[in-house]
């Protein structure tokens, strides 16, 4: 079995190749799109720093923007050069809106809960859309199917933030069951029981929010693909050998009609950091999507990038691992070892 | 020998609100223990549709809407006798795969793709015998593979890997697995090229011989059936035209679309001599002609036959079955 | 045509998008001359009015007619959706049927491409591309959007081209010498107008959620009234936690319901194609109700 090991090698060495050429075009896309905005954007984030602080900034300092955003009177090819010095020792500049900290810093802080709210309710989302969707798609036509898949339809089709803000207005606002904004109690003590407690009472709305508006979008992927491959052969053969129904349903039916359910999950974790921007606006969450809007309204260009930089390898870095998974659980792709496709 | 199945005035139809189509029509079936039953027909016949009912296999739209089937079990596996249309799905479980397993057409798509072979063996092994070894199941399977010419070694390869007869030999010993009484294959050799057909159908016979189950054989490949069969029943429009002895079938057709068939495909063994399709195209099943849905067809067509629907019986020499006006009125001329 | 609207969830949903086109086509003339409103008056005598005879959605913090509002914002949301889905079906197409059709380095490259698209976070590209442009109009909005969202269709594209390709009669014409661009126009896209017509209208509700979206984060062309500028409005005037409740719902509502009409529409076409889906689900009623 060593010409299998070695194709498995070969398929692997080939997926790792676009992935980092996916990353390589990612970090120059980052560097190009500042610098093919019209104006001058290195220029706008050195007058804006000059209003704030009222005085005129340091040589050193206009000069390190200049790398970050363009405007030097330096080679492109050299700009380039320093540009990706600065990200391998993980120099990603400095926020302009909240001057002199890091983006580094803005990041690492705002990153936890993102993770902890967007993480947790896009796998409960997956798992409870992708659970009912195969009941109903087992059984077509009872009348759980008849109501949750017109119901989700509609949903899928409902704008999230517009969701997100109605169930602030009817549960925060006029209920009364929850914060209207923030992602913990801010008078508790981060190390009391009571501030993780806060945490989870914070997190609740907006997670319910996101399973709610992204459940349907699983359930009619799964329900569609169970029914297609209940009518496949070896789901009737499954039957005939006298299977109680719900080992046909995991292990044959749902099993089968999983796999592509797993390609649309790899890509809305990836799709996570990026999601948590309306999220975490409505809610005002502290997390990287409220930094990256804040970014946005401050026409803070370092931190802007920064969050971009960031997104984009963390979508390439979960397609990865998930490509990865995905040719542990389809022993076809294994022989013949696509690409990211 | 004792009788294993029977099958009376069985009615099976896709729903579909006014557009409900019975795909078959009182069908009057009987296997003996041990026999190879051949079912032929051209496309859409109903053949398939036959024998997932007479498994209890078929699904919506599918339904029965008529008739009975009889499974007599064995002495030796408690006796009795079972109405399949009637049982509940626990009943039908436990008789499933023991009493009665399921050769599929397409065995590319009649084996889980995900799981390895030994594990389609696994389950079904250990969902019948409750509390069998592990060691025990790696044995069965590497016998009953073995049975069908498939090293033991290959039980851990997945069905891409393995070539197209390979796998619908390794779904012919899946079907084993249990010793059923009653093997049921639906053209289990369209899929292959004709060597191999002739090697699994010669695989067949030998396991039947040596384990004594009994085939109902799915095929529109009549002369197949004539080297397999011990007899031969003959579809038309989701009812059984003629039913006979598979030598007297060859020999010696009763109905006019039996010679028909037999004449449009060319005989394994023989020297190539002219072929004779069957001219026109069988109905639609949603609106099928009214008498004998052959009628249109038939170069022997009587008056009657537009209008009375022929019954299954006896033909003049006693040798079979037949449904054709023919039998019932051998004294009317046919038209010109 | 005709068995496509003789099917009720196409009919149903041609019916609320022929609506939401009237909208935008004659809404202004509509609120002005059958309502007396007009979307863009200020009255800082009647803020934050709730639904009444007057003013049958109330009002906004300006003042301004919800109703009018919410039936003018229909034309800016569409005309984003339309020129998006325009940009981004035309370049699936170029992308997805000609890696398809020619094969080779061409598909090689152009594959690259589109699934380097895939991967990557197009909203947030979109938003941030947008934040940089200092003042964006309703096109470049658009444009972006159009630019940033073409992938997914030109993969499903590639497929079926390659699958059409290797179709007898296009390979005997290939081998007959006849030209290869040719074939595309006379062959080849033809056959993929249904998938490309499916893919348009999935192009043309994603345009107006992202629409809808980027305005909600504040990114829009200041002088256009769209659902989004408008439940942006709302929320930039804190109407959740004064509970003006009819100044946000309303907007969204027609999204979801535009959303909802394109669903149906393309449903019902796959059931019409592929009847097993339907069929399936009709039969196993009856079943129910004849077990
Ligand atoms: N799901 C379905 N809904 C409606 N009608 C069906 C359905 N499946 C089969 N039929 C009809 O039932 C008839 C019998 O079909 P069946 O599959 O049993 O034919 P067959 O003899 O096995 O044909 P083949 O040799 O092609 O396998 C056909 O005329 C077909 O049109
Ligand atoms: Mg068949």
């Amino acid at each position: 079995m060593s010409s299998g090991t070695r194709r498995r090698a070969i398929a692997f060495a080939r997926r790792l190749r676009f992935y980092v050429i996916a990353a390589w075009s990612a970090v120059t896309l980052n560097f190009l799109i500042p610098r093919l905005m019209p104006g001058d954007p290195a220029q706008a984030v050195v007058q804006q720093l000059e209003v704030k602080n009222g005085q005129n900034l340091p040589p050193q300092t206009v000069e390190a923007i200049r790398k970050l955003l363009g405007g030097v009177h330096e080679n492109i090819a050299v700009q380039y050069w320093h540009y990706l010095g600065n990200l391998f020792t993980g120099n990603l500049g400095i926020s302009t809106g909240n001057f002199p900290t890091r983006v580094t810093t803005l990041i690492g802080t705002a990153l936890p809960w993102t993770m902890l709210l967007m993480g947790v309710s896009t796998v409960l989302a997956f798992l409870i859309g992708t659970g009912i969707g195969a009941l109903c798609g087992w059984r077509p036509g009872t009348r759980t199917d008849s109501v949750l898949s017109p119901l989700s339809t509609f949903l899928a089709a409902v704008p999230y933030f517009w969701v997100a803000l109605f169930a602030l207005w009817l549960f925060a606002f006029r209920l009364g069951w929850f914060p209207l904004a923030g992602g913990h109690d801010p008078d508790a003590d981060p190390s009391s029981p009571r501030y993780w407690l806060s945490v989870l009472h914070y997190g609740l709305l907006p997670a319910l929010t996101i399973v709610f508006s992204s459940c349907g979008g699983w359930l009619l992927g799964m329900r569609n693909m169970t029914l297609t491959t209940t009518g496949e052969d070896f789901v009737l053969l499954a039957r005939a050998k006298g299977l109680s129904n719900t080992r046909v349903l995991f292990r044959y039916a749902a099993r089968n009609a999983m796999l592509p359910q797993l390609t649309g999950f790899a890509l809305a974790l990836g799709a996570i950091i990026a999601g948590s921007v309306l999220t975490e606006t409505v809610f005002t969450y502290p997390g990287v999507g409220s930094l990256l809007k804040q970014a946005i309204d401050n026409r803070d260009y370092p931190l802007m990038q920064g969050i971009l930089l960031f997104t984009t390898l963390a979508v390439l870095v979960a397609n990865f691992l998930a490509d990865s998974v995905y040719v542990l659980v389809d022993p076809r792709t294994r022989a013949q070892g696509g690409d990211a496709s | 020998m004792s009788v294993l199945l029977e099958a009376q005035g069985l009615c099976v139809d896709y729903l579909g609100g006014e557009r409900s189509v019975r795909a078959c029509a009182e069908v009057d079936l009987t296997l003996r223990r041990g026999e190879i039953l051949g079912i032929a027909g051209e496309s859409g016949s109903g053949k398939s549709t036959l024998i997932t009912a007479l498994t209890q296999l078929q699904r919506p739209p599918a339904a029965i809407t008529a008739g009975r089937i009889l499974l007599h079990r064995d002495d030796a596996d408690g006796g009795g006798t079972v109405d399949l249309t009637a049982a509940d799905e626990k009943r039908l479980r436990a008789l499933r795969w023991r009493e009665m397993s399921i050769v599929l057409q397409s065995a590319m798509d009649a084996l889980n793709p995900v799981m390895r072979l030994s594990a389609q063996f696994a389950d079904v092994l250990r969902e019948h015998r409750r509390g069998i070894t592990k060691e025990a199941v790696a044995a069965r399977t590497a016998e009953l593979l073995g049975m069908v010419g498939i090293p033991a070694e290959r039980s851990g390869a997945y069905p891409h890997e393995m070539s197209g007869g390979m796998r619908q030999r390794a779904t012919i010993a899946l079907a084993l697995a249990c010793d059923p009484a009653l093997v049921v294959m639906d053209e289990p050799t369209t899929a292959v090229d004709v060597v191999m057909q002739r090697q699994i159908m010669k695989q067949i016979l030998g396991l039947r011989r040596r384990l004594g189950f009994a085939v109902v054989f799915v095929t529109h490949d009549l002369s197949l059936l004539l080297e397999l069969a011990d007899r031969i029943a003959i579809m038309y429009a989701g009812r059984i035209v003629e039913i006979g002895a598979a030598r007297a079938i060859h020999d010696a057709p009763q109905h006019p679309y039996t010679r028909g068939l037999r004449d449009s495909f060319p005989p394994l063994h023989a020297p190539l001599s002219v072929l004779h399709g069957i001219p026109g195209t069988p109905p639609d099943p949603a609106d099928p002609p009214p008498g004998c849905a052959f009628h249109p067809r038939c170069d022997r067509r009587l008056d009657a036959c537009d209008r009375r629907l022929p019954r299954l019986g006896p033909v003049a020499d006693g040798r079979g079955l037949a449904a054709c006006l023919l039998h019932e009125h051998p004294e009317e001329a046919p038209v010109s | 045509m005709k068995p496509a609207l003789r099917n009720p969830k196409v009919l149903a949903g041609s019916a609320i998008a022929l609506l939401v086109v009237l909208a935008a086509l004659f809404g202004d003339w509509f609120s002005v001359h059958a309502l007396g409103q007009d979307p863009h008056t200020l009255d800082y005598l009647v803020i934050n009015q709730p639904p009444s005879g007057h003013h049958l959605l109330g009002t906004t913090g300006s003042g301004e007619d919800v109703l009018a509002q919410t039936i003018a914002g229909a034309r800016g949301s569409l005309v984003v959706g339309l020129v998006s889905a325009l940009i981004s079906t035309a370049l699936g197409i170029l992308f997805g049927v000609c890696a398809g059709f020619f094969g080779g380095v061409a598909d090689t490259v152009l594959n690259f491409i589109t699934n380097l698209f895939i991967v990557m976070p197009v909203f947030a590209l979109t938003l941030i591309v947008a934040g940089y442009l200092n003042n964006t109009g309703t096109m470049t909005i658009a444009l972006i959007i159009g630019v940033f969202g073409w992938a997914g269709g030109a993969r499903s594209l590639r497929a079926q081209t390659m699958s059409l390709r290797g179709r007898d009669h296009v390979q005997a014409m290939r081998m007959l010498g006849e030209s290869r661009t040719r074939l595309v126009f006379s062959e080849v896209l033809p056959r993929l107008y249904p998938l490309i017509s499916a893919m348009f209208l999935h192009a043309v509700i994603g345009g107006v959620l992202a629409e809808a979206g980027l305005a909600f984060l504040g990114v829009s062309s200041p002088n256009t009234i769209s659902w989004g500028t408008m439940i942006q409005n709302a929320q930039n005037q804190n109407a959740i936690i004064n509970g003006l409740w009819w100044w946000f719902l309303p907007p969204g509502f027609c999204i979801a319901a535009l959303g909802t009409a394109t669903g149906l529409i393309n449903f019902g076409i796959d059931e019409i194609a592929n009847p097993r889906l339907g069929a399936a689900r009709r039969a196993a009623q009856q079943a129910v109700k004849a077990a």
